[in-house]
C-alpha cells in the first residue's frame, strides 16, 4: 500500500534535515504503529506524506499502490486516497462544518470521475457517521472546529475519515490531549473503519492508544530514521523501559 | 493661485456646468445647499478625508465614460417579490416600476414633493445632510442637494407586506446621475429598502433616513458591478428612541466607489448596524478602489453600534477604510464596534484603514480591529488534504471570511442571494 524509500527530507526555510534515510512499507489491510520521542520527525514524516509546503524532499520516494506521492498536490493525494488526521486540528471560521464535509467528499468523488452525492444521500450518511462517534447536530452546524473541545476536534477527524473513505489512513498523535474515555471514543470510530483493506499509520507517543488501536507491526523512530521494527510487543517495552535502552542498543 | 482660491476656482468651475432643477418647495433647501457648497468648496487631494481617494473624477465637468456591462446573471432580487422603482440612467422611469401605491408606505417622486410646501420630507430633505457637515465636510453631499436631478421620498407609516426595492439601470456610456432619495419611518413602522445597480457612469447618490422612536429599517445594497463606475454616496441616518437600523452593502468591481455613511444615534436604546462586503480587481488598464467612510455619533444612553467591513482586493486593488465612532458626553452605556478587515489575494494590493474613536463619556464599551492578510495558509493546507483543490478552497475560505459582513442581513434569503453574486465573482475570476 504505502511504500517509502530511503526518504531524506529538509525543512527549507532552516536548511535543516529532518528525515534522514526513512524506509518504511505499510501492508494493505494493516496497521503500523510509529513511536519515537520529540523531535524524532514523525510529524515530519505525516506532512511531507499529504503534501504540505515549507519541506523539500532530498532524496529518496514515497509511493501509495505505486503512485509516487510526492509529485502530486495535497488534494491529489487525497483524491488518490492518502488521508492525514491532523494533531492539530485546523480551525476555520466562517465555513460550516457540514458544507466543508460534503465540499470535500464531492471534490474527490469528481477527481476520481464519479458522481456528487445527493444532498440527501450526503445527510442520511454524515448523520449515521456523526452518531456513532457521539458528535451531536450542532458540531456540524459550527465552523469547522471552532469552539471545539480537544476531543471534538479529534472526534471530527474520524468523521471526516468515516465520510472520505480513504485507504490508507495517517494518523498523527490523534491520541493528544485526549481524555480515557474521548481516547477510546476515537479508537473505536478508527476501528470500525478496519476492513482488512484500509492500512494505517498510527504516529504516537505512547503505548496506551495501542491497547484500544492493536497494531500488527511497532516502528520506533529517532533522529529522522525507523531505528527498529517488531511487533505489539515493542510497544509495550516502550512504556516499561522509556526509549533509552533501545536508542542506546542502535547506537 | 493660493490653495482657498483653486479650490474656489474648481467649485465654481464645476457649478457653473451644472443646473438647478425648478422646483418649488425644495428651491430653498438647493440654495441653501449650494450656499454651502460654495462656502467649504468641493473636495481636494489635501483634505483629510480625501487622502486616500482622489476626488478629481468628480471635479470634472466631462463624465468618463463606463462601458455597459453584460450582465448575463441576471439582475439581483430578482425572485423576490417586491416593490420595483426603476431609475434608468438616473431618470424615474414610471414604465418599468410598479404601482407605487402599497399599503404602510406612501412613495412620492422627488419633483412631487417640491409642489407640495406642507410635505414631511421638507423637513428632512438636506436636513439630515447639514446636521452630518460637521465635524467633517461631505461636499458632494451638498452638492448633490443642491442639484439632485431625481429621487423619491418614502413615508413608511404602517409595515408594507414587501420590501421597496429602488432599482439602478445603467443605459448610456457617459451618463453622470445625481439621485436623492429621503425615508421616514414612522413610530413602530418597519420596512426592507432594496437598492442595486449600477446607476450610471458616474453617480452621486445621497440618502437622508430619519427614523422615529421604535421605527425599523433594513437596508440591503448592492452597487452594480459595471468595471468602469464611479460612484460617491452619502447616507445620513437618525435614529430616534429604541429604533433600528441595518445596513449592507455589496460592492462588485467599480473604478471608483466612496461610500459615506454618517449615523447619528439620538434617542436611547437604538441600535445600528452597517456592514459591507466588497470584492475587487485591479488587473489590466482596469482600476478599483473602494472607500468606506463612516461616521457613527452616540448621542443618547445605550446605544449599541457596529461597524463591520470586509474587503477581498486583488490584481492592483485599493481598500479605503475611515470609521469613526464618537461618543458624546452622557451617551454612557454606549456600545460601539468597528471591525475593518481586508483579505489580500495577492501581494499587488493595498489597503488603507483609519480607524478612529473619540470618546467624552466614561462607562463605555468601544473596540476597533482593523487587520490586513493574507489567505490563512494552514486553513487551506487542511482543505486541500481534504481533497479540495487549491482553486476552490481559496475561494470557500474567501467567502468565509466576508461571511461576518454578510451574516448581517437579517434575511436569510436575501443573504443568500449576495452569497451567490460573491461566489460568482470569485468563479469568474473578475
Amino acid at each position: 500500500m504505502l511504500n517509502i524509500k530511503d526518504l531524506q527530507v529538509k525543512l527549507q526555510e532552516e536548511d535543516k534535515q529532518i528525515l534522514k534515510g526513512l524506509t518504511l512499507d505499510v501492508e494493505a489491510g494493516s496497521v503500523h504503529a510509529i513511536m519515537g520521542p520529540n523531535g524524532s520527525g514523525k510529524s515530519t514524516l505525516s506532512y511531507v506524506l499529504s503534501g504540505k509546503d515549507g519541506y523539500e524532499v532530498t532524496g529518496g520516494s514515497a509511493t501509495m499502490d505505486g503512485t509516487d506521492l510526492l509529485g502530486l498536490e495535497p488534494e491529489e493525494r487525497a483524491a488518490a486516497g492518502l488521508f492525514l488526521a491532523f494533531q492539530y486540528p485546523v480551525e476555520i471560521p466562517g465555513v460550516g462544518n457540514m458544507t466543508f464535509l460534503r465540499t470535500a467528499v464531492n471534490a474527490q468523488r469528481k477527481a476520481r470521475g464519479e458522481d456528487e452525492l445527493s444532498a440527501a444521500d450526503f445527510l442520511k450518511e454524515v448523520r449515521r457517521e456523526a452518531k456513532e462517534l457521539k458528535i451531536d447536530a450542532d458540531m456540524l452546524k459550527r465552523p469547522v472546529n471552532v469552539g471545539f473541545s480537544g476531543g471534538e476536534k479529534k472526534r471530527n477527524e474520524i468523521l471526516q475519515m468515516a465520510m472520505l473513505k480513504p485507504k490508507m489512513c495517517i494518523l498523527d498523535e490523534t491520541d493528544s490531549g485526549l481524555d480515557v474515555d474521548a481516547m477510546k471514543l476515537v479508537a473505536e470510530g478508527v476501528n470500525a473503519l478496519r476492513d482488512g483493506k484500509r492500512s494505517f499509520l498510527v504516529i504516537t507517543h505512547y503505548q496506551r492508544l495501542l491497547d484500544h488501536i492493536k497494531p500488527d507491526v511497532v516502528h520506533i523512530m529517532a533522529a529522522g530514521r525507523i531505528i527498529k521494527t517488531g511487533g505489539p510487543d515493542l510497544a509495550l517495552e516502550v512504556e516499561k523501559n522509556g526509549y533509552g535502552d533501545i536508542l542506546a542498543e542502535v547506537v | 493661485m493660493g490653495a482657498p482660491d483653486r479650490r474656489q476656482a474648481l467649485t465654481e468651475a464645476l457649478l457653473d456646468t451644472l443646473e438647478m432643477p425648478t422646483s418649488g418647495c425644495t428651491e430653498v433647501a438647493r440654495q441653501a445647499a449650494l450656499a454651502r457648497v460654495r462656502a467649504m468648496g468641493l473636495a481636494q487631494r489635501r483634505d483629510e478625508y480625501w487622502k486616500y481617494t482622489r476626488p478629481d473624477t468628480f471635479l470634472s465637468a466631462d463624465v468618463p465614460p463606463a462601458a455597459l456591462f453584460d450582465n448575463e446573471e441576471g439582475l439581483l432580487f430578482d425572485a423576490f417579490d417586491r416593490l420595483k422603482i426603476v431609475f434608468v440612467d438616473g431618470v424615474f422611469d414610471a414604465d418599468a416600476s410598479d404601482d407605487l401605491a402599497l399599503e404602510g408606505v406612501r412613495i412620492d417622486r422627488l419633483e412631487d414633493i417640491c409642489c407640495t410646501d406642507i410635505h414631511w420630507a421638507n423637513e428632512i430633505y438636506g436636513v439630515l445632510e447639514t446636521r452630518g457637515q460637521t465635524p467633517v465636510a461631505r461636499p458632494f453631499a451638498a452638492l448633490n442637494t443642491a442639484y439632485a436631478r431625481d429621487g423619491v421620498a418614502i413615508h413608511v407609516t404602517g409595515r408594507p407586506s414587501k420590501p421597496i426595492s429602488l432599482i439602478y439601470i445603467h443605459k448610456s456610456e457617459a451618463s453622470d446621475v445625481i439621485l436623492h432619495n429621503v425615508v421616514r419611518v414612522e413610530p413602530g413602522a418597519e420596512v426592507t429598502l432594496l437598492e442595486n445597480g449600477p446607476a450610471g457612469a458616474r453617480l452621486n447618490k445621497c440618502a437622508e433616513i430619519d427614523i422615529a422612536d421604535g421605527g425599523t429599517l433594513h437596508h440591503v445594497r448592492a452597487q452594480g458591478r459595471d468595471p468602469e463606475r464611479r460612484a460617491i454616496t452619502s447616507m445620513f441616518v437618525r435614529l430616534g428612541e429604541k429604533s433600528t437600523f441595518k445596513s449592507f452593502t455589496m460592492t462588485v468591481n467599480g473604478v471608483l466607489t466612496r461610500n459615506e455613511c454618517v449615523i447619528e444615534l439620538t434617542g436611547d436604546n437604538a441600535v445600528a448596524h452597517v456592514a459591507g462586503a466588497c470584492v475587487g480587481d485591479g488587473a489590466g488598464d482596469r482600476d478599483f478602489h473602494h472607500d468606506d467612510t463612516v461616521f457613527i455619533t452616540h448621542d443618547a444612553l445605550n446605544c449599541e453600534s457596529r461597524q463591520v467591513f470586509k474587503k477581498v482586493l486583488r490584481n492592483g486593488a485599493t481598500g479605503v477604510f475611515q470609521g469613526k465612532i464618537l461618543v458624546k458626553d452622557g451617551a454612557q452605556k454606549t456600545d460601539g464596534y468597528q471591525l475593518s478587515q481586508a483579505l489580500m489575494l495577492d501581494d499587488d494590493s493595498q489597503f488603507l484603514a483609519k480607524p478612529e474613536l473619540e470618546i467624552y463619556a466614561d462607562d463605555v464599551i468601544c473596540s476597533h480591529g482593523s487587520t490586513t492578510g493574507a489567505i490563512d495558509e494552514d486553513a487551506l493546507f487542511y482543505l486541500r488534504s481534504r481533497g479540495v483543490p487549491e482553486g476552490p478552497a481559496t475561494d470557500l475560505l474567501t467567502l468565509a471570511f466576508l461571511a461576518e459582513a454578510v451574516d448581517e442581513i437579517e434575511d436569510k434569503a436575501l443573504a443568500g442571494d449576495i452569497v451567490s453574486r460573491l461566489e460568482n465573482w470569485l468563479t469568474r475570476r473578475n
